[in-house]
């Protein structure tokens, strides 16, 4: 039997505020253990929460850009459940009046589709528990260790309507949702450190037209390629589960990325009653329409409009999806280029390409503060185009130039590396090849064309690379009488 | 002579006829005189107050301390959090725990000049209205030391009335600054919901608790109130305008105030005939001053117990949630975390707290959420509603503030139901979030003191005060619980 994946994510982007949700501690939690607390986000007895503005700014944008209705009015809730690093042991946190609803991401690539959006709410994030003794889990553990320098940090849940249907389509969603926060700058959008976390709840169902299966939730992915891993491994156990003849238990289930499968929890999960009620200590927040268009006004070019940009510009969709995604450095060295009058694809080709390949060996992480400059691209490109360079030297330009040793010319000449335009120049070079291999070229002379081949190389040895191969070609060809 | 009111303390130190250090001593002597008795106060601070008072005078004598309660002695509900200073919410869940900062009411206390004199006694999470459920043991009233002081300020009230403190702040959630202000012969009121900042306040209910003062006088009260109110940017619920001066429209009378007398907060079948007898007593002496008094109705009231006791209690379990032995306060090891939480808040919450944090949590569970949460919060609009209306006539409206005087310990502590509607007439005023007043008119037979209550809409403190005082001059109540100083306090003569 064929059975339809039905899936659905729910991302959680912990923004990257100077102060946390709720009180004006730092919302960094990379400094010592419990430095960055205080009354409120300790949750100690009689301190009050205070809405962060600028948190509020970030989910605005953030519900606009996935083309969200942003409401009029929105309402905290508590949501109420026990644990050791949940200071309150509420989480405020939004229920049937999120920030912004109903919305969409396009998703494109391989794997195209729309995405609908169901709600973007605000919460804060708990503390960080570690557990010590044993084998690191909780159960197993001596002693617990608590950090409460998360606790209290902005995070937006972003959930999805079911429809994805497939386990690269959840990955590309993922990976476009990363792009779309990275370019609102809202987040340091690093799933390694956490900044962005996915839960994916999968189901399978006979067909498009049968109602959804039962759910399971899949937690515990730390990668786009552990998601996609995830999500793929839990549709075909649910297939398989099926084809057996199994029920499909609602559970939550976690990712093991080395064994590669998902596991039920072995720990009870409790009922999943959280009994939200309006938080008493916060008012309504009322989004009026200055504010949405005050952040309106703030969003940057997104990914996918970027992307339908650079393809405009001639740019193949692969390519244009790539420069898109690119980081803003390398953005602006493209577009600097191209504006200096460099041709789209070209650039392109050598931002993505020998740019890349050159930062990576200089070792250097990215383009900030480099004399590589888009002019700077344009003019190597054009010495390329018009035969002062040869491809190779090129490259050798260009580390030069990353290296700081001047403009794309001077590098050229202080490295003596112009290609040999100059037809009489090269004319006493291929008179001094041709007189070393006589008998060579007395067969080029009958026509035996592949030799030319080998007296272009004759003279691209004799000029250490700099000779124009065409044009060496061309006397050559003279010189025979061909 | 010695001073006993807020203002009075305030005059006497300014002219120069005593010091702050004498105040101090007067409280403190009075403390050593009846504090085995009353058990007002969980902390006293003997050395710290007289600490300050040595410092309040000095700087009176170099031309400082120029706010309205410089030097005066004050008492807090022990559900405020001082720095340094043992809080506990009268809960041994947070037996010895210290703050590592001020509640902003007590900030603002403390730049109006007054000086803290200790924590007082309150029922568990201020859940009561007799502070018999302080995990502390009991206060007792000074005026009659076999009975309660009425709660869950119960220690605030003691201490003012018998002489230990000039004034109190207490909180009021469904009367509990009210009701033993009634019970101890004193004013008390509760402010606007949002005047004063909850920031610090160790919440009951949030959508209700309010601090307000216990003082000997309407005008002691107005001050005190006007000293720690006003916008918070620590508490997101505090009323971001400038508030009217509470003292606005002292001494100005009652010709011409429209007042409305409830015909149905309640059931006024349960007032005792000595307090229903007072009231209208009272009622016509306004009258007679040159009030209009209008009869007023809100038909929604008889339901705003049963809102009330649905809506805090939902509100009191999330909020005494944090109390899980992890972070501080009680704990009782247990052999996972879960076990842990459950043994420290098994072992740190008294019964009544229990009681009501599974109403709540009960009450919010899915599946009643709607009949029991979501009916109270309608029952609450309903009430906002008949408030309005009933303040399209009159200015402001009257009540007794309790049904009873103050009644024998251990009388109520079997039955919670019967402890429950002694805050029948004072809940109202919490759900809509509008101030109130208790202001003592007289004594019962048994000589226990009787509270009337002035309820005005939201910000109308000014003219809440205003008939407080005139009901004040008319009654002509001495407020001080009558004592011999050799013998103690005639109560606690067993
Ligand atoms: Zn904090």
């Amino acid at each position: 039997m064929s059975w339809e994946a039905v899936i659905g994510l729910e991302t959680h982007v912990e923004l990257s505020t100077r102060s946390k949700m709720f009180c004006g501690c730092p919302a960094r939690f990379d400094a010592p253990p419990n430095t960055n607390v205080c009354p409120v986000c300790l949750g100690l007895p009689g301190a009050l929460p205070v809405p962060n503005r600028e948190a509020i700014n970030r989910i605005i944008r953030i519900g606009l850009a996935l083309n969200c209705s942003v409401t009029g009015r929105s309402v905290f809730h508590r949501k109420n459940y026990f644990y050791a690093d949940l200071p309150k042991n509420y989480q405020i946190s939004q229920f049937d009046l999120p920030v912004c609803v109903d919305g969409y991401l396009d998703v494109g690539g391989d794997h195209p589709g729309r995405v609908g959006i169901e709600r973007v709410h605000q919460e804060e994030d708990t503390g960080k528990s570690t557990h010590m003794g044993g084998d690191g889990r909780i159960s197993a553990a001596e002693y617990s260790l608590l950090d409460f320098n998360r606790s209290g940090v902005p995070l937006v849940e972003i959930v999805t309507r079911p429809d994805i249907r497939s386990a690269a389509q959840a990955r590309a969603y993922a990976q476009e949702l990363r792009l779309l926060v990275e370019a609102l700058g809202v987040s340091d959008a690093r799933l390694e450190e956490g900044s962005i976390r996915f839960d994916a709840n999968v189901s399978v169902r006979p067909g498009p037209e049968a109602p959804l299966g039962t759910k399971v939730e899949i937690k515990n992915m730390n990668s786009f390629r552990s998601l996609e891993r995830a999500v793929a491994f839990e549709i075909g156990r649910q297939t398989a589960c099926l084809d057996g003849g199994e029920r499909i238990v609602m559970e939550t289930r976690h990712w093991d990325e080395e064994a590669g499968v998902t596991r039920g929890g072995r720990t009870k999960e409790g009922s999943s009653d959280y009994r939200y009620f309006p938080d008493p200590d916060l008012v309504p927040l009322e989004l009026d329409q200055d504010w949405k268009d005050e952040m309106a006004a703030l969003l940057p070019e997104l990914p996918a409009r970027r992307r339908s940009r650079y393809e405009g510009m001639g740019i193949d969709p692969a390519q244009a999806a790539t420069l898109a995604g690119a980081d803003v450095h390398l953005r602006g060295l493209f577009e600097g280029a191209v504006e200096a009058g460099a041709r789209p694809q070209q650039a392109g080709n050598w931002v993505s390409g020998e740019v890349v390949a050159a930062l990576r060996s200089s070792g250097r992480e990215s383009l900030a503060d480099s004399p590589l400059s888009g002019p700077n691209l344009a003019r190597l490109l054009a010495m390329v185009e018009d035969s002062t360079l040869s491809g190779l030297a090129a490259r050798e330009v260009l580390a030069g130039v990353l290296a700081g040793e001047g403009t794309p010319e001077e590098v050229a000449s202080a490295r003596d590396l112009l290609q040999i335009s100059d037809a009489g120049v090269l004319e006493a070079a291929v008179e001094e090849v041709t007189a070393d291999h006589t008998e060579e070229f007395a067969r080029l002379c009958s026509g035996e064309q592949k030799l030319i081949g080998f007296f272009v190389g004759q003279v691209m040895r004799r000029t250490r690379g700099k000779a124009d191969p065409k044009l060496a070609g061309r006397l050559i060809r003279e010189r025979a009488g061909l | 002579m010695a001073p006993f009111t807020v203002m009075g303390a305030a005059r006497a130190l300014r002219g120069g006829a005593v010091t702050s250090v004498q105040l101090a001593e007067q409280v403190l002597k009075r403390a050593s005189m009846v504090e085995a008795q009353v058990h007002a106060y969980l902390t006293l601070d003997s050395d710290g107050l007289l600490q300050a008072a040595a410092e309040a005078d000095e700087a009176l004598a170099s031309g400082g301390g120029r706010g309205p309660l410089h030097g005066i002695p004050i008492a807090l509900k022990d559900n405020m959090a001082t720095r340094g200073m043992e809080t506990t919410a009268g809960s041994k869940i947070l037996a010895g725990y210290h703050p590592p900062y001020d509640a902003t009411a007590v900030v603002r206390l403390r730049r109006a000049g007054a000086l803290v004199t200790g924590k007082t006694n309150l029922d568990e999470f201020a859940m009561g209205s007799s502070t018999e459920n302080s995990a502390f043991g009991p206060t007792r009233n000074p005026w009659n030391t076999d009975r309660v002081p009425g709660g869950s300020s119960g220690g605030s009230a003691a201490a003012v009335a018998a002489g230990t403190a000039f004034g109190a702040l207490g909180s009021d959630t469904g009367g509990s600054i009210r009701q033993p202000a009634s019970l101890c012969g004193l004013v008390g009121a509760k402010p606007t919901y949002g005047a004063v900042s909850r920031y610090g306040l160790i919440a009951f209910a949030s959508s209700l608790d309010q601090i307000g003062p216990l003082t000997h006088t309407v005008e002691d009260a107005a001050v005190l109130l006007d000293a720690v109110n006003g916008p918070d940017p620590l508490d997101a619920t505090s009323y971001p305008g400038d508030l009217p001066r509470s003292d606005g429209r002292l001494g100005r009378g009652l010709e011409g105030m429209r007042v409305g007398v409830v015909s149905d907060l309640g059931g006024l079948e349960a007032v005792e005939p000595d307090v229903d007898a007072s009231f209208r007593k009272m009622v016509a002496a306004m009258e007679r001053e040159g009030a209009r008094i209008v009869d007023a109705s809100l038909p929604a009231a008889p339901h705003a117990l049963s809102a009330y006791y649905l809506i805090a209690p939902a509100e009191c379990s999330a909020n005494l949630a944090r109390f899980d032995g992890v972070r501080y306060g009680l704990r009782v090891d247990g052999a996972t975390t879960e076990e842990m939480m459950s043994r420290s808040r098994a072992e740190g919450f008294g019964p009544e707290v229990v009681r009501r944090v599974l109403m709540g949590t009960f009450a919010l569970s899915a599946g009643y959420h709607e009949a029991f949460y979501g009916q109270a919060q309608k029952v609450r609009t309903l009430i906002r509603r008949d408030f309005a209306r009933a303040y399209e006539g009159c200015d402001v409206l009257v009540s007794p503030t309790s049904p009873t005087t103050a009644f024998p310990l251990g009388d109520r502590t079997e039955d919670p139901m019967s402890m429950y509607v002694s805050d029948v007439f004072t809940i109202p005023s919490n759900l809509a979030g509008h101030p109130a007043v208790s202001v003592p008119i007289g004594l019962d037979r048994r000589e226990l003191p009787i509270g009337f209550q002035v309820m005005a809409p939201a910000l109308g403190e000014p003219v809440m005060f205003q008939a407080a005082e005139a009901v004040e001059a008319l009654a002509g109540f001495d407020t001080r619980a009558p004592y011999d100083p050799g013998f103690g306090l005639r109560g606690g003569v067993r």
